[in-house]
């Protein structure tokens, strides 16, 4: 049994660490307050971790503390196993991509030159370090016959810091240390930007930690969050849903901010919950007395109107129905609002509240009616996802308390 | 229309043409300053009344050519020196370990050009005696002080992040100063190194008090046989000297200029 006071270095749900920092802190010397106290920590292999905190909260630091750009002055870091914490830094760091906010391109050389950096330290030679710096060009969207010879100021913002991606994933390092990579680009950029990471993440599945002041960016981008305070002492580590639906404490619930519990809508899709089949659905051309008939016994207010192919076309209620000379197809207004299956609940959400029927309806690919997402059932899930998040709390709470029992 | 049928491309190139002038106009004034001051002393000399006296202090074979030679060593001699102290110097004092100290050598390096060119050269030569080298030591410790700033400020105004960049994917201290302080630092040492090598053309002047030969002979000889023709060539020959070498530099500045800056 581990005993009471072993620290928590990360999720027991995560995967296996690349890189575990034990105790690691930082001290400036002349300062009696440290800038990042005794620090536990585990980076998720193949995972991005993104360590999100207010400003001044020492994230940055904490970076900089895992490739030794800072040196500790306590604690050890191993990485992969194995303790580095006085190993040659300038080594260390070949091994370890760096993607800073400034990017930091060398202005006096080529792109090529300048994302071929490391592996030329490594001693690679030409024809690998093209064939790998064409390549890395390709992956994050630049083509090499364009950019491979144009210098840095040549480069708009975001195709600098596509560049710094490139430079920093030169030698194909296991792990990228990420600075707030985006924070300087036009938001639209940005998204752009961080879209296309995620996907090359998909393919490459590195270890990534990720430090931003954006609760949005670290929801969006983390596979997992750590939320530090002061002296980058973690508040709350977790899975964006989990931090989302059940913020521990007062400091991680005012970071988060409002709206959190709308935003953990992000991370559920439409398939993933049950919808509505039983609502009352007609057919163009049906009998308009038995259709009006069935929408009376029924409890909704609206019936869907689907067309001779399966695809819905509009609302229709008892009034309309009332309406002499009403047929089905004729009266209601359209169907607007309608989303797939794997559209988020979010999104599902947004089309809802535009519909008229307050309805949103579930299609497949070739346009056909499936079943109907309502507000009630979003409520349903947010509902469930916080109860989810509460019983796994709560049990860390038991079996903490447990071993407490068990030790003594 | 007519406009439509001439060649887009001829107030292109006219345009082009201009702005190339413009880019180079200083690489292409100066070579004709140099040449119609050249003709314009010849003129002079040639449009003169010609005393003995004057033919002999600027006889080309027996004044001139040496004092041009000598002129130009004591120049170059100094400024070389200068740099392989300045620039060696200016690199350690930007060191983080070594920064404090850059206070106490900028400040004895100014000392250096505040104190009257003429009385410095008294000094070496109550020193070192007379002679060429000694004028030589002279200039070098009269210039130091712009190499030195001038490759303190090149090195410290490269962008931070650049450097934090390269130390992040594992480049030594010693790389990121060779692979990427020192190119970018280039255009402002360079700057720097031509300042001083303009100086010391015109200090070596000078150097005729102390027994170092150069053009400042033909200037004192004409002053003290009050013969104008001979203060005029000997002082204009030095400009000439002056402009020309700053050409070279400015080429030469321009070759090593790294590129993408």
């Amino acid at each position: 049994m581990t005993d009471e006071n072993a620290p928590t270095y990360a999720p027991d749900d995560a995967p296996e660490p690349m890189i575990r920092l034990e105790g690691v802190g930082k001290t400036y010397p002349g300062s009696s307050v440290p800038a990042v106290e005794r620090l536990d920590l585990d980076i998720p292999k193949g995972e991005i971790l993104v360590l999100v905190g207010p400003s001044g909260c020492g994230k940055s630091t904490t970076l900089r503390l895992i490739n030794r750009m800072i040196e500790p002055s306590e604690g050890r870091i191993l990485f992969d196993g194995e303790d580095v914490t006085t190993v040659n830094a300038d080594q260390l760091r070949r091994r370890i991509g760096y993607v800073i906010q400034q990017v930091g391109l060398f202005p006096h050389q080529t792109i090529a030159e300048n994302v071929a950096t490391v592996p030329r330290l490594l001693g690679w030679d030409k024809a690998r370090i093209r064939d790998r710096v064409d390549e890395l060009l390709e992956l994050t969207g630049l083509d090499p016959g364009i950019y491979r010879d144009r210098y840095p100021k040549e480069l708009s913002g975001g195709q600098a810091q596509r560049v710094g991606v490139a430079r920093a994933l030169g030698a194909d390092p296991e792990v990228l240390l990420m600075d707030e990579p985006f924070g300087a680009i036009d938001p639209i950029t940005r998204d752009r930007l961080q879209n296309e990471f995620l996907r090359l993440q998909s393919e490459i599945r590195k270890t990534i930690v990720f430090v931003t002041h954006d609760i949005d960016e670290a929801i969006k981008m983390g596979d997992r969050i750590a939320i530090l305070g002061e002296r980058s002492v973690i508040r709350q580590f977790d899975t964006p849903e989990r931090i989302l639906a059940y913020p521990v404490d007062e400091f991680v619930s005012d970071f988060i901010g409002s709206g959190s519990t709308l935003k953990g809508l992000n991370f559920e899709r439409v398939r993933d919950i049950e919808w509505n089949t039983t609502f009352p659905v007609a057919t163009e051309g049906d009998d308009v007395a038995e259709a009006r008939r069935r929408l009376a016994a029924s409890p909704e207010v609206w019936m869907l109107v689907l067309d001779r192919e399966g695809r819905p076309s509009r609302w229709v209620n008892e009034t309309m129905l009332d309406a002499p000379g009403a047929t089905l197809g004729s009266v209601g207004p359209q169907v607007r609002a309608k989303v797939l299956p794997n559209a988020t609940l979010h999104d599902a959400l947004e089309e809802l509240l535009l519909s008229n029927a307050g309805q949103a309806v579930v299609i497949d690919e070739k346009g056909r009616y499936q079943g109907i997402v309502d507000v009630d059932r979003l409520a349903d899930v947010l509902k469930r996802m916080r109860a989810d998040a509460k019983r796994h709390y709560d049990q860390l709470a038991t079996a903490a308390a447990d071993e407490a029992v068990a030790s003594t | 229309m007519t406009a439509a049928t001439v060649p887009a491309r001829s107030p292109g190139t006219v345009t082009r043409v201009v702005q190339t002038v413009r880019e180079h106009a200083e690489l292409i004034v100066t070579p004709v300053l140099v040449v119609v001051g050249g003709i314009l002393l010849r003129l002079n000399y040639l449009r003169s009344d010609r005393t003995f006296a004057d033919e002999r202090a600027l006889s080309w074979e027996r004044n001139l050519k040496p004092q041009l030679e000598q002129h130009i060593s004591l120049a170059l001699w100094s400024t070389l020196f200068v740099i392989l102290i300045a620039v060696p110097l200016g690199i350690f004092l930007t060191r983080a370990r070594f920064r404090r100290l850059s206070g106490l050598v900028v400040g004895f390096a100014t000392s250096g050009q505040a104190v009257p060119a003429f009385g410095l050269l008294v000094l070496a030569f109550a020193w070192l005696d007379s002679g060429a080298w000694t004028a030589i030591w002279a200039l070098v410790f009269f210039t130091i002080l712009p190499v030195l700033r001038n490759t303190m400020v090149g090195l410290e105004q490269v962008d931070p992040s650049i450097i934090e960049a390269g130390r992040g994917m594992g480049l030594t201290t010693g790389q990121v100063l060779r692979r990427i302080e020192l190119p970018l630092a280039v255009p402002v040492i360079l700057a720097g190194v031509r300042t001083a090598l303009v100086i010391n053309v015109g200090m070596a002047a000078l150097a005729y008090l102390i027994g170092g030969g150069g053009l400042g002979q033909t200037i004192s000889a004409g002053i003290q046989l009050q013969r104008d023709l001979v203060v005029v060539t000997g002082a204009g020959l030095t400009a000439l000297v002056a402009l020309a070498v700053d050409w070279i530099a400015a080429l030469v500045e321009r070759a090593l200029r790294p590129r993408g800056l």
